[in-house]
Order: C-alpha cells, then sequence, then structure tokens
C-alpha cells in the first residue's frame, strides 16, 4: 500500500488578466476520493491541469509525495493516472497498440494480463483489436480509463469522468473508483451529483474566487 | 530506450496515416518538375546545381518537419504525451523521427539530382558525404525546435518560415560552400574549417535545444 499526497500550498491562477482562483490551500492523501466542483467555468479542469503538473499555477505551489519522498517533477507523470474530455488518444491504432505504446513510452513493461483485464472490466475486450477511429464517444472514454489505471499509478484524476457514458457504464466506473481508492489517492473533477457523491471531501471553488 | 519507444510509435503512426512523408513526397516532385521546367534545355553550372540542391532541400524541410509536432496539437493528443513521458524523452522521440525524415528526404532529393542535371557532379564524394551528413543533422535538429515552438502558435504556417530561415541560415551557406568544394574536389582537410562551423553547429543546436525544450513544452 502506498502512501501518497498531495499537498496545495496558496495556488492562484490568472488565465491573461481574469482570476480562476485564489489560495487554495488543501491536502489529499491516499486512500480517499476527494472532489472538486463548481458551475462551469470555475476552474475545475484547470486546478487538476495543476495538479497533474501539466500547466503552471501563477503562484503556489504543489508538492508530491510518494512514501514521503517529494517526487520529482521529471518524474511526475508515471504516478499520474489521468482521465479527461481533453485527452485524446491516437486514433490510427487499436486500443491494444495504444495502451502498448504508452507502456513502451513510459519506460514499463507492458502488462498485458491487466490490460485484458481492464479491456474486460470495461467491456472492450471484444474490440481491443479495432482502430479507436472507429470506436463510439462512450467506448473511448472507457478506452481513457484503461490508459489511465493500466500503469497502477498512486494518483488518479478524473475529470468528468462519466461524461458520454451509459448507465451500466457508469456503475463500472464508480466499481473501479471505489476500488481504487482502497489504495490510492483519487481526485474527480465533475459536476454531476452521482460523482461528487462517491467523495469525502469536497473543493467547493466558488469559494476561492475574489472581486477584483 | 523510451525515446525509441515514442520514435517507433510515431514511425507506425506516419505509415498509416502518411501525414508528413506524403507532404514531402508531393513537394519534392513539383519543386524538382519546376526546377526541370523553367531551366528547359539551357546548361547551368555546377555551382548553381549545387545551390539548387540545398534550397530544394531547406524548402523540403519547411514543409514536412514541422509534423513532428504539429500533427500532435493538431490531433489533440500533446496532453497524452505529457501525461506519458518526460520533456527529454519526447524531443529524443521526436528528434529520433526527424532525423530518419531527413535523411530519407535528403537521400532521394540528391538522387534525383545526380540522374536529372547533369551539371550535378561531385568531384569529391567523401567531402560530401561528411557535409550530407552533419548537414541533415543540423537540420533536423533545428527543424524538431522550431517545430516545437510553432506547434503552440495559431499561425503555424507563416511562423515556421519565419523562424527557420535565420536558424536555418548559417548551416545552409556553410553546406553550400561545402557543396562547392566538393564539386572542385577539395579534399577534406582543406575544408577543415566549414566542417568544423558545421559540427559547432549541430553541437549548439542540440545543447541549446535540450535546455530550451523544457520551457516551451510547458504550457
Amino acid at each position: 500500500m502506498t502512501n501518497y499526497t498531495v499537498e496545495l500550498s496558496n495556488i492562484v491562477k490568472y488565465l491573461g488578466r481574469r482570476l480562476i482562483f485564489d489560495g487554495i490551500n488543501f491536502s489529499f492523501s491516499s486512500q480517499h476520493i476527494y472532489g472538486i466542483s463548481g458551475p462551469n467555468g470555475s476552474g475545475k479542469s484547470t486546478l487538476v491541469k495543476i495538479i497533474a503538473n501539466l500547466i503552471s499555477p501563477t503562484r503556489g505551489k504543489v508538492i508530491h509525495k510518494n512514501n514521503l519522498k517529494k517526487v520529482e517533477s521529471v518524474k511526475l507523470h508515471n504516478h499520474i493516472g489521468f482521465v479527461s474530455p481533453y485527452l485524446f488518444l491516437y486514433d490510427e491504432f487499436t486500443a491494444e497498440e495504444n495502451l502498448l505504446h504508452f507502456s513502451n513510452i513510459r519506460g514499463i513493461s507492458f502488462n498485458k494480463e491487466r490490460s485484458d483485464f481492464l479491456l474486460n472490466e470495461l467491456k472492450l475486450i471484444d474490440r481491443k483489436n479495432d482502430l479507436v477511429r472507429g470506436y463510439s464517444s462512450g467506448m473511448k472514454q472507457r478506452l481513457k480509463f484503461i490508459f489511465a489505471l493500466l500503469h497502477q499509478p498512486p494518483l488518479i484524476i478524473l475529470d468528468e469522468p462519466t461524461s458520454n457514458l451509459d448507465n451500466p457504464g457508469k456503475e463500472k466506473v464508480y466499481e473501479l473508483i471505489k476500488k481504487e481508492a482502497e489504495n490510492n489517492l483519487v481526485i474527480i473533477a465533475s459536476n454531476e451529483d452521482s460523482d461528487i457523491a462517491l467523495c469525502g471531501q469536497v473543493i467547493e471553488l466558488e469559494k476561492f474566487k475574489r472581486a477584483i | 530506450m523510451k525515446a525509441y519507444s515514442l520514435f517507433k510509435k510515431d514511425w507506425q503512426s506516419e505509415l498509416r496515416t502518411r501525414y508528413a512523408i506524403n507532404a514531402l513526397a508531393m513537394f519534392i516532385l513539383v519543386t524538382i518538375s519546376v526546377i526541370m521546367f523553367s531551366i528547359g534545355s539551357e546548361k547551368i553550372s555546377e555551382y548553381l546545381t549545387g545551390g539548387l540542391l540545398w534550397v530544394v532541400i531547406f524548402f523540403s524541410a519547411m514543409s514536412g518537419l514541422s509534423r513532428a509536432f504539429v500533427s500532435e496539437e493538431e490531433r489533440g493528443t500533446t496532453m497524452t504525451l505529457h501525461l506519458i513521458a518526460a520533456p527529454s524523452t519526447i524531443f529524443s522521440g521526436k528528434l529520433i523521427f526527424n532525423l530518419l525524415l531527413v535523411f530519407l528526404m535528403n537521400f532521394v532529393i540528391t538522387f534525383l539530382f545526380s540522374i536529372l542535371f547533369n551539371s550535378f557532379i561531385i568531384k569529391n564524394i567523401t567531402l560530401f558525404a561528411v557535409a550530407f551528413l552533419f548537414g541533415n543533422i543540423g537540420i533536423a535538429i533545428s527543424s524538431t525546435i522550431i517545430a516545437a515552438i510553432i506547434s503552440k502558435a495559431s499561425s503555424k504556417g507563416t511562423l515556421y518560415p519565419v523562424l527557420s530561415f535565420p536558424i536555418l541560415l548559417p548551416l545552409i551557406l556553410t553546406l553550400l560552400e561545402l557543396t562547392k568544394f566538393a564539386m572542385d574536389g577539395n579534399s577534406v582537410s582543406s575544408s577543415f574549417v566549414e566542417i568544423a562551423v558545421l559540427v559547432c553547429y549541430d553541437v549548439i543546436m542540440l545543447t541549446a535545444s535540450y535546455l530550451l525544450f523544457d520551457f516551451i513544452w510547458e504550457e
């Protein structure tokens, strides 16, 4: 069991001259599910991108620690599983080819057993050799989950995890999220009540705005 | 190894989508045809043919080599790359891909020049090979870092030649000089200064690219 923590220290983000949020201080730790909520444009996706080190905050620090040791930013990508509507996989490859390439580029050996397990769990096993180009949006969303979970990261960040999913798909995703949260840290950014209902603590971004 | 895996992914993707290869092949074909039509039956000097060779190579590089990063940006997969690899791995992988593309492209261009232009006579093949080797490496490094810079911009098509021209100019001028020497039959040792400039250019561009790429890659 890993002890993964993320510390947000006085995070401020401006996009151009517009303040998105100001002064976010929060600590995330393993075996919990955290939520980030707020209306459209409140900065949910921006905050998860900052946590995932995809963009930098205007001010403040994000510190990732794995078993109390600070994770170097160049190695951070292998500690994070990320699902988001603005994440795209390679259309010209099959689902399995995508997963194989991702594992190789990460520098970890491709775990076919885990890949097949996840493909089976998310009902894509029969279509694993089809080009992603031919997938529906729901199937692509499920494949993104496999992309996020394949390398068994200690931090899983889910931005609108159930978008494009049907009800059985949502149920399966919730089941996987709960299972992952037994050992790992899960952060969900969403407006869906059913997504937020899974979370123990929720950051409401509306509270981190100030008048300018 | 990780960079090689990224290159493998890119190469496999390229073979399926023909994103850069088609653009390069068409550009080479059209440019050489236009040169041949404009020359007609006129006899052109050896030096001019050598100059035309590098002009075609320069503009072909403009049309095809930016694709390494632009294709990721257009397909929306830049974030996916962010999530699976460190910046140095990404730059190395893209550089290997562009190296392969540059060598393939320039072999084809040089081969076409040697069979289509009677005045394209290289007397010292070794010197030309040395210039060709280091020149191609320089073009690949410069094109890769420029491609990374312009992939974030909105007017990619305009920005690429504008940025490339001053960066590639010293390289092209040195290559023109060395090609002239190779056509004259000068020895490698007598062209040492130009070869040293070429090697220095490659080393400087490679070092600067690795140092700058982290900042370029960060959003």
